[in-house]
């Protein structure tokens, strides 16, 4: 069982775990991201998540089909949010179950920091001082109106 | 000449000053190419030394020849999670 998918409404990390539970499972591990209070020592207080949605689709798609090929598992389901974002909101959760434990961690793992390289997903941090900012994992970020 | 439309997002989409640009293309013209006509334009600035481009939503390399139909897009810098 895989699915994937890009959302607009609020991620439910205990509804995705109801959907990979099998008794035939001994492990779920669970990966959930949410928005920080501070980014390289600023306050921040919203996050705006925008996505080139049909290249997302598919790109964490293929992310979850490697990670089910390459780890075993049974069961794997991730979800990310796109739109306004408040603190303490859960921007993606990634849920996977298999027999084992080490197998289930090591996926989760392995499909975050994929989606960190490939999926196309950008986000506009609002800080304290009024300012937003494209973030850019690769540089410093972009200042913005 | 024909043009490809190359779609645009987040920073890129700010800087060039909207969501697509619209390009002049030859038969034959790769990724790269169209990435070198782009760098003439004004907000070309941000994009880095090799920016990231998608061919019908997946990743391209600048040596893929690109079609007039196809799905062409700038990818910023990547920032989910």
């Amino acid at each position: 069982m895989r699915r994937s998918a890009i959302v607009t409404r609020e991620i439910d990390p205990a509804a995705l775990m109801a959907e990979v539970q099998s008794t035939q499972c001994g492990a779920i591990s669970v990966f959930a991201g949410t928005v920080r209070d501070t980014n390289d020592g600023r306050g921040v207080t919203a996050i705006d998540y925008s996505a080139y949605t049909s290249m997302a689709e598919s790109e964490l798609e293929r992310i979850l089909a490697e990670a089910q090929d390459r780890f075993g598992v049974m069961a794997i389901v991730a979800e990310h949010r796109v739109g306004a974002l408040a603190l303490g909101d859960v921007s993606v959760a990634i849920v996977a179950a298999h027999v084992h434990r080490a197998p289930a961690l090591d996926c989760t793992r392995f499909v975050i920091e994929e989606i960190k390289l490939r999926v196309p997903i950008w986000k506009r941090e609002h800080y304290a001082d009024g300012a937003r900012e494209w973030v850019d994992p690769t540089a410093r970020g972009v200042a913005t109106t | 000449m024909s043009t490809v439309t190359v779609q645009l997002f987040a920073s890129y989409a700010e800087s060039f000053g909207g969501p697509t640009l619209e390009i002049p293309f030859d038969p034959g013209s790769t990724v790269g190419d169209l990435v070198q006509s782009i760098r003439s334009l004004p907000g070309a600035y941000i994009l880095p030394e090799s920016p990231r481009v998608a061919v019908n939503r997946r990743f391209a390399s600048f040596d893929q020849v690109v079609d007039p139909q196809d799905e062409v897009a700038l990818i910023p810098p990547v920032a989910g999670g």
